[in-house]
């Protein structure tokens, strides 16, 4: 009986740290949205594949030289190559992942926060940082975030307030202001 | 000896201090509240910090990085929620400690056990650290190349996710730390005629958009916004019995830590997966784990402080970062002027020693105020994500504006991001590319060098000894999870027998 006991243990020893991972990632699950599927993976895959198949090209144009000289194109075309390699052991291997995650209506939110952010880039330069700024904290705080006006209206001014302190007097660093 | 001391010099000085308490204050923050990472933080907070002096900005961005293995604790014992990956072990005996009512044991054996593992960690350094950069002042381009080749692979193999997918990032990395002239011959290559991208990508913006915006993004379609009741906090003193009952859980899980710590890749979430199946492999009553084991909280915790702080070994002797977070601090140091690697003990004693030193007194800081300041943070968890988010938004966008007063350095940080977040949807981790976009132009380089050097001949990478020995390694790393993979994918066509086996030992 003790014998068949360490034999088990034994055979198990190599596996709490297997388990325990897996332990973890189901903890991990719980917080994840659903799978995306096997779709997701192949157009992962096909798109790493084009970037190497595209870098291979460029790296080819850059001039190879030779391994005793080597030119500018070598190195990327060997990483070139590596990538397209890997993109096709993705491709065989990768289908059954489910590591990914399926784009759902919620994923509209970092759409909006992306154009934001585009927005800031272009207002910045002319309009100084303050008012665009307020916008980007309206936007987030009511209608990505869902807070009410009340608390979208304090902590927006609060927000740019603060920033106008830290940065113009606290590391006194320029950034294009209006006030 | 004199450095050494000379380095506590340079941390007591009030200004210095100050920059330490606010690294490990904004650290042990960002540990609590999910979202934000360590490495998002620092990338977020790179281009303010750089501002200020470089020993003081490097100290606090040191004392983020440990800080929030602190921070992370307090989540995962009270709401089950780990603040960090590194902590999410901690969740399974750390949360039924709280529910027996015993939260504040368990937050005060971590809170001992961190600050054991991180001393004992840092004494570590201190003396290693020196022989490491004084063997590494002989290495030449192949050294180098090797190296940096060992740590690109362990950084994709070991790490999260699946590796053929973290290789492939990691390559994109590479292959995006070409883009730009060409340092032997200043040819351009990737910049599509483009001026701004003639100088190269600026490793600032792209980590700030792959780490910062990414995960912004990724928040902000992520919900976060269920209401959590923490567990009420007691007495956070743990008894005798208990701190008697968890020393060797704390002795091992330091050892472990600093050795996987040093390992590239590696680094904290390892370190505490192993600490915690140790603990439970040696002890006498494995089934207490999961039900409130005093060991499995001390023996995780203690280990991923240890192995924060000795992942600073690889970065401070061999200009190498072991994990993402290093790789900012790399970053830090090069916007700062100052080239990481070897030299560095020897041109900037006070540096080196600052910030090793800072580590000593920083971890005393978060000994002293992290069982405190528990009702605090436990506060603060209150605050809805929502509110944060536009505040971490308008940090990326100003920081990175003042890094080169440029705009386009926004749409290129933009463009990270967005490249960051679809990574994240599709199951690629980012770390890894970031990593291998810092290593890229060193890695290269010294192939190169090294080529030249051989005149031509690959087989000079092989011959030498120390390039073969890293080499060699570099293919028992590539090898190993393969292999693994094919005995796991055994094990798994076997495991019906196994589980019927274990309960035959049950009975």
């Amino acid at each position: 009986m003790s014998d068949e006991r360490t034999t088990a243990r034994r055979a198990g020893e190599g596996d709490i740290l297997a388990e325990l991972e897996a332990e973890v990632a189901h903890e991990l699950e719980e917080q994840r949205p659903p799978a995306g599927g096997p779709t997701y993976q192949v157009v992962a895959a096909l798109v790493t594949l084009a970037v190497g198949l595209v870098g291979a090209v460029l790296a080819q144009g850059y001039g190879l030289g030779s391994l005793s000289r080597p030119g500018p194109g070598l190195w990327p075309m060997v990483v070139s190559v590596v990538i397209v390699v890997l993109s096709l052991a993705l491709l065989l291997v990768g289908r059954g992942l489910d590591d990914s995650e399926r784009f759902s209506r919620a994923s509209v939110l970092p759409l909006v926060g992306v154009a934001t952010f585009i927005a800031l880039a272009f207002l910045i330069p002319t309009l100084g940082f303050e008012l665009p700024a307020l916008g980007l904290c309206v936007v987030w705080l009511r209608f990505l975030g869902g807070e009410s006006w009340r608390s979208t209206i304090v902590v927006s001014l609060g927000t740019v307030a603060a920033f106008y302190a830290l940065f113009l007097y606290g590391l006194r660093i320029p950034l294009p202001h209006l006030f | 000896m004199d450095a050494f001391l000379d380095g506590f010099s340079v941390v007591t000085q009030p200004g210095n201090l100050l920059y330490c308490l606010i690294g490990v204050l904004i650290g042990m923050l960002i540990g609590v509240l999910p979202g934000l990472g360590p490495a998002a933080t620092m990338a977020i907070l790179l281009p303010i910090v750089v501002t200020v002096d470089p020993v003081a900005a490097v100290i606090m961005l040191a004392g983020i990085y440990y800080g929030a293995q602190y921070g992370g604790t307090i989540t995962s014992v009270l709401l089950r929620l780990p603040g960090e990956a590194s902590s999410v072990v901690t969740v399974f005996d750390g949360f039924a400690l709280a529910k027996q009512g015993k939260a504040g044991t368990a937050l005060g054996i971590a809170a001992v056990g961190s600050f054991v593992g991180a001393t004992v960690s840092i004494v570590a350094l201190s003396l290693t650290a020196p022989i490491v950069a004084g063997w590494a002042l002989d290495f030449g381009p192949a050294e180098y190349a090797a190296l940096a080749l060992l740590g690109v692979l362990l950084i994709a193999t070991i790490g999260s996710g699946h590796p053929v997918k973290a290789l492939i990032a990691a390559s994109i990395g590479l292959l995006l730390a070409t883009v730009g002239r060409d340092s032997f011959n200043n040819s351009q290559r990737f910049t599509f005629d483009s001026l701004q991208l003639a100088d190269g990508l600026d490793f600032v913006v792209v980590a700030m958009g792959l780490f910062g915006v990414g995960e912004i993004l990724y928040n902000l379609e992520e919900r976060h916004g269920k209401v959590h009741v923490p567990a009420a906090v007691a007495n956070i003193w743990p008894s005798r019995k208990e701190l008697k009952q968890a020393t060797p859980a704390i002795g091992r899980g330091s050892l472990i830590g600093f050795f996987l710590g040093v390992l590239p890749g590696g680094g904290a979430v390892m370190a505490s997966l192993a600490a915690y199946a140790t603990e439970k492999r040696v002890s006498k009553t494995p089934e207490r784990f999961g039900r409130g084991a005093i060991e499995g909280v001390a023996a995780p915790e203690t280990a991923n402080n240890a192995a924060a702080t000795s992942s600073f070994i690889p970065l401070l002797t061999l200009g190498i970062p072991a994990n993402a977070s290093m790789g900012m601090l790399f970053a830090a140091l090069l916007v700062l002027g100052i080239t990481p690697g070897p030299q560095l003990l020897e041109e900037r004693p006070d540096l080196f020693w600052g910030v090793v030193n800072s580590m000593y007194i920083g971890n005393l800081l978060l000994l002293v105020l992290s069982l405190p300041l528990v009702g605090i943070f436990v506060r603060i968890l209150r605050v809805r994500p929502a509110i944060l988010a536009p505040i971490t938004a308008l940090i990326t966008i100003l920081g990175v504006y003042t890094i080169n007063n440029s705009v386009f350095d926004i749409f290129v940080m933009i463009a990270f991001g967005i490249l960051g977040y679809l990574m994240k949807k599709v199951g690629f981790e980012p770390g890894p590319m970031v990593l291998a976009f810092v290593l890229g132009a060193l890695l290269e380089n010294n192939v190169r060098r090294a080529l030249l050097i051989f005149e031509g001949d690959p087989t000079g990478f092989v011959t030498r000894p120390i390039s073969g020995t890293i080499l060699a390694l570099f293919l028992v790393a590539a090898v190993f999870p393969v292999v693994q993979a094919v005995r796991r994918r055994r094990a798994a066509t076997t495991v019906p027998d196994e589980t019927t086996q274990r309960e035959d030992v049950l009975r």
